[in-house]
């Protein structure tokens, strides 16, 4: 993966490149102490993932993104919490890292990079380690400015409720301000698929399947008949 | 008591790679006394939203030097700033000394 550093700081810089450096599959092409510098590369040259402060002078990382056509991955790296929400609304954002960036975090991103980057495998060996992969994964959810973190192998189903839907998992439930529709975006498609107009599931975490219905700890949740092909077809069916 | 700098984060980063270190250590030594002395001009001018964003900048420094108190206090007074209270400056000010302190002795 080909990438790009871009911070206004060179300590932050350096750090970057150092951690980049631990793993072969990333090759820092370039860094930038602006953004407007990185736009400059950006128009000649192609890149796989942008590691990208937020503040900085001229042109924000915010603004920024906003600007590149057909943006690469991004990876956000700040010293702030406070983006977090505005920054998982762009489909080309794979993670969020709050400086300093420890190395076991960051090894954290690589994976997600990897998943971004990998074809969807299902029912062989390396399908079986992505889904491992992206079980770890986290989502963050916006309930009253607090910002939850959920593990996506902990979600059990999300169901469409009006404005708002309720995401289920091992231990809790959660109602947000959303739809089905943004949080299908988010989640990684090796582990959910939606069977409902109004619910997704976490297809590991089905118990059985009978008639119309599948069965997830005690919820029994409905499948659409246009959708009930797709769930046969991921059964590794004997 | 107050904190000490240290390079506990930069050792685990660099991973026994003392080129990075070094590499490291020349940069913050240029980089951080440069953003104390705009951080203060800011400050003695009275742009305190401008000084502000240079204590963003720094405060990450205080991270990577272990402080995690003077961290903290960092996150705080940023955004005291940005409302035009100066309450903390001698506390801010007292950590600056003693990460300059620092990046002059490991020089």
């Amino acid at each position: 993966m080909k990438c790009i550093i871009v911070d206004d700081e060179a300590t932050a810089r350096a750090i970057m490149e150092e951690l980049c450096g631990s793993f072969p599959e990333l090759e820092v092409v370039e860094q930038f102490p602006n953004a407007l510098e990185a736009l400059k590369f950006l128009n000649q040259n192609e890149v796989d993932v942008i590691f990208l402060d937020i503040h900085m002078p001229l042109l924000t990382g915010i603004d920024f993104v906003q600007t590149v056509k057909d943006p690469p991955k991004v990876v956000f790296t700040t010293s702030d919490k406070e983006f977090a929400i505005e920054a998982f609304e762009y489909d080309f954002i794979v993670d969020y890292l709050v400086k300093p960036v420890r190395p076991a975090r960051f090894q954290k991103t690589i994976l997600k990079l990897k998943s971004a980057f990998a074809p969807v495998l299902v029912g062989d060996g390396d399908g079986a380690l992505a889904i491992d992969q992206q079980k770890d994964e986290d989502l963050y959810i916006n309930i009253d400015r607090r910002l939850i973190k959920l593990k996506m192998g902990e979600i059990l189903m999300i169901e469409a409720k009006g404005d708002y839907i309720d995401i289920k998992t091992t231990t809790n439930e959660y109602r947000v301000h959303s739809t089905l529709k943004k949080i299908k975006e988010k989640l990684p498609e090796l582990l959910f698929m939606q069977i409902h107009r109004s619910f997704i599931i976490n297809f590991t975490k089905i118990i059985d399947i009978q008639d119309n219905s599948v069965l997830i700890e005690r919820s029994v949740i409905p499948i659409s008949r246009s959708q009930r092909p797709n769930l046969m077809q991921r059964l590794n069916l004997l | 008591m107050a904190e000490i700098p240290n390079l506990d984060y930069i050792k685990e980063i660099a991973g026994g790679n003392e080129e990075f270190e070094k590499k490291f250590l020349s940069i913050i030594q240029v980089e951080f006394p440069k953003e104390k002395e705009d951080y203060s001009n800011l400050l003695n001018s009275g742009q305190l939203e401008e000084s502000a964003k240079v204590v963003h900048k720094i405060k990450h420094k205080l991270g990577i030097l272990g402080l995690s108190g003077g961290y903290k206090m960092a996150i705080k007074y940023e955004e005291d700033l940005k409302m035009g209270n100066t309450a903390l400056k001698d506390d801010f000010e007292g950590v600056l000394s003693a990460v300059e302190d620092f990046v002059l002795k490991i020089a």
